[in-house]
């Protein structure tokens, strides 16, 4: 079992390393960059504001109910907000999100074209199928960061709507914990791990689709199982991140 | 002229290819056929540089493919066309860029000279309104005229065709083979088609190679396939009913 775990990591970095390999022409290439900034980054952007809205106020809401001793200041909830959002929910709440809704179309997309020879097609005429199907995707994944940036931002500002339209602090109380003990280098830490989980994001599904074997219900399950690696690795890596630049 | 000498081929110990040495001609349709599991696939893929051999070597026109580096096989494959079975053109593109494909992959052509070849190739597939469509969007027997054309888009050396008309209605099925052979002479490609299709024997087989268990069995033209006395062949030959009676009335005179 390790040994098998181990030869897919093995064959996963040679993945990797093949993705780099004879590039495509870049007249075709900066087409499918395109695309793929627009299938995965412009589409995301709906689920993503919609979750980092609501589930902002939530944090709000949940940190203004069980602050019930009168002595603990209310600007507290701005800064509860603030910490929860960037630290941990838009980077990595929003990423195991993103491993279901991207990773799935990667897989998919790329595990149908395996089963309908689309991928031999492309081998035969002698295109490196790796370079031409997994570049573009880790390319217009570098535009990931700026999701979670939206991402942070809707979170808090959902947070604001919820505690001050809740009636739950005040808006003075609440932009002034949101400023409270700012450390910027959090801002840096958020980036640099939503910079990893975007290579990710975008390595993991195509691994999945690419070596993929058999027909329309194998697609189906390298899916399943592409999100479920998408999310063990993102949450091992938040782990491993955090203590790496934390502490 | 591809050349094959004594390739072997196993899987997981259980040996597909057992010594097949056989040469595709130039300007020929070369037919590939035999049961299922007699290893047509396992060989086409072969020839592709799909699958390693595990031994023996294969020549194209003085190129040995083993002896070959990562880029010149590169090369090698952009003088190659191929129709897949299920025809493999990419759904997300129409027709027309299908077909452009290996041009804007592997030429220098400007847009305009790309769209010109698009047209002369998919006349010649009697597919010229067509251009706009998706995959999705056309029949099965379309969908093949246009894997064809985009496989002769950039005038290969090799043409491999892997059951082009499987799934076709015996006339589309027909007018498909007569297109790979008219192609075949016109481009004065090396054609090597993977068929079980007796029709296909009848109407193109100019070089035919049966392959049973692996081996080559017999290798002949279609003249020579209907009165040949190796019975293995007539066993395939005549196995559906339809060869059977006419094979019986014939011996009646």
């Amino acid at each position: 079992m390790l040994l098998r775990y181990l030869t897919q990591m093995g064959r996963y970095f040679l993945m990797i390393k093949e993705v780099f390999n004879k590039p495509t022409k870049w007249s075709v290439m900066k087409g499918l960059i395109l695309k793929e900034v627009d299938d995965l980054i412009i589409d995301s952007l709906g689920i993503v504001c919609f979750i980092s809205f609501f589930v902002g106020g939530v944090v709000s809401i949940q940190t203004a109910l069980n602050l019930t001793n009168p002595l603990i200041p209310k600007y507290l909830i701005g800064f509860a907000t603030r910490q929860s959002i960037i630290l941990e929910f838009a980077p990595t709440f929003i990423s195991i999100i993103m491993a279901g809704k991207m990773g799935s179309f990667i897989t998919s997309s790329i595990g149908t074209m395996r089963v309908t020879e689309q991928i031999d097609a492309l081998e035969v005429m002698g295109v490196n199928s790796l370079n031409y199907l997994v570049f573009p995707k880790i390319i217009a994944l570098l535009l990931y960061p700026f999701v979670i940036g939206i991402s942070m931002f809707l979170g808090i500002f959902g947070g604001y709507v919820a505690a001050v339209y809740g009636g739950f602090a005040s808006s003075a109380d609440f932009i002034a914990g949101t400023q409270n003990e700012f450390i910027p280098f959090h801002i840096a830490y958020a980036f640099i791990k939503t910079f990893i989980f975007a290579i990710l994001l975008a390595t993991i599904p195509s691994f999945h689709g690419y070596y993929m074997k058999g027909g329309a219900l194998e697609v189906g399950k390298a899916s399943t199982v592409s999100f479920v690696w998408t999310s063990v690795t993102i949450i091992t890596m938040n782990y491993i991140l955090t203590q790496m630049l934390l502490t | 002229m591809i050349t094959i000498t004594d390739v072997k081929k196993a899987f997981n110990g259980s040996q597909v290819l057992k010594g097949i040495s056989t040469v595709f001609r130039t300007g020929e349709t070369n037919l590939i056929i035999g049961q299922s599991g007699s290893g047509k696939t396992v060989l086409l893929k072969t020839l592709l540089g799909i699958h390693s051999p595990d031994s023996g070597t294969i020549d194209f026109d003085g190129r040995i493919y083993a002896d070959l580096s990562k880029d010149e096989r590169r090369e090698l494959r952009t003088e190659i066309g191929m129709v897949f079975q299920g025809s493999a053109l990419f759904d997300s593109m129409t027709v027309a860029e299908n077909v452009a494909f290996p041009l804007r992959m592997f030429t220098t052509k400007s847009r305009a000279e790309i769209n010109e070849r698009v047209d002369v190739v998919l006349q010649r597939v009697n597919l010229i309104d067509a251009h706009k469509k998706l995959p999705s969007e056309i029949s099965g027997g379309m969908q093949k005229r246009v894997a064809i054309a985009r496989a002769i888009v950039n005038n290969p050396k090799y043409l491999f065709c892997d059951e082009p008309n499987s799934g076709l209605d015996p006339n589309t099925a027909i007018l498909i083979d007569n297109l790979i052979q008219e192609i075949t002479k016109e481009y004065n490609i090396t054609t090597v088609i993977n068929t079980h299709d007796m029709n296909s024997v009848m109407e193109i087989g100019e070089n035919i190679v049966f392959l049973k268990n692996g081996i080559k069995e017999w290798q002949g033209d279609k003249s020579q396939i209907f009165v040949t006395d190796n019975k293995a062949v007539t066993d395939f030959v005549y196995s559906s009913n339809l060869f059977k009676k006419v094979r019986e009335a014939n011996l009646k005179g």
